[in-house]
């Protein structure tokens, strides 16, 4: 069997490959898809749990569904609000969205 | 090792590998197209981990909806960062030590916490579990509420989007 620890290393080093792309990127959309890797690294920590030390309860499961559809509704948000910057300002670097209106 | 383990090791490393390509590619579309392999792989591992339904889900919501969501974007933003220019920001070796540091962090508390070894699964039957999922998440003494909250999100998300993202330029 596999160890639980290896689902933890694991998402751990998932999470942090996100950390990175959310911190350097410039782009936006570079930005969201780090943001997804941290989402799915946090779905398959609770994923691990819930198996090893949970499982035939449905609670662990619940909160997965919970976050898939945050991370649904985030990510839609987020492009909606790309592209909407892009079509005004003509860029999609982080750096340039600097303006409250405009 | 057994068959499984080394199965996880390489789905692991194959999903990792393509995370990092995620961040790292200087071309977004290459990003975007890695970014569907790692989530592949993350599907795969919610099938080692017996969760057949979010495996399901994972390839149905995050590759079928999401990544291609992403990919879309990807195209209607294109023009604007050719590929030449720098795609990270000039602070990237501060970033990299704040992630190196957040792993360090988790792995520090990971090795002080007992059940990190634990190997032993308790006994599951996939059939009773998806039944009694599907229950709880519609029972009122249960997860209806977070459920519907969960719903009203979505539905909110979907027409902000499409408010948001219309062109400004129609009335």
């Amino acid at each position: 069997m596999i160890p639980l620890g290896w689902y933890l290393i694991f998402s751990a080093l998932l999470f942090c490959v996100g950390l990175f792309g959310v911190l350097s990127r410039r782009n936006a959309i570079a930005i969201l898809m780090g943001v997804e890797l941290m989402l799915n690294a946090v779905n398959v920590n609770l994923l691990a749990f819930w198996r090893y030390l949970w499982a035939p309860k449905v609670d662990g499961q619940v909160f997965v569904a919970i976050v898939l559809v945050a991370a649904a509704a985030e990510v839609v948000v987020g492009l909606g609000l790309i592209i909407s910057a892009y079509r005004r300002r003509n860029t999609v670097v982080a750096d340039e969205m600097d303006m409250l209106k405009g | 090792m057994t068959g499984l383990q080394i199965a996880f090791l390489a789905i692991a490393a194959v999903t990792l590998a393509s995370a990092v390509l995620v961040v790292s590619s200087r071309k977004i579309m290459h990003a975007a197209l890695w970014l569907v392999l790692a989530l592949g792989g993350i599907a795969a591992l919610f099938a080692t981990l017996e969760a057949s339904f979010f495996a399901a889900v994972q390839v149905m919501v995050y590759i079928g909806a999401i990544a291609i969501l992403i990919i879309f974007s990807v195209m209607l933003t294109r023009r604007v960062m050719e590929d030449t220019g720098p795609q990270n920001t000039r602070y990237w070796p501060a970033a990299l030590v704040v992630s190196l540091g957040v792993f360090g962090g988790i792995l520090f508390l990971f090795l002080q916490w007992p059940g990190f070894s634990v190997e032993s699964r308790p006994g599951l039957e996939q059939g009773d579990l998806l039944v009694r999922f599907g229950q709880a998440l519609v029972s009122p003494d249960e997860f209806v509420v977070p459920f519907e909250v969960a719903s009203i999100l979505l539905v909110a998300a979907m027409i902000g989007a499409m408010i948001i993202a219309r062109d400004p330029s129609r009335k």
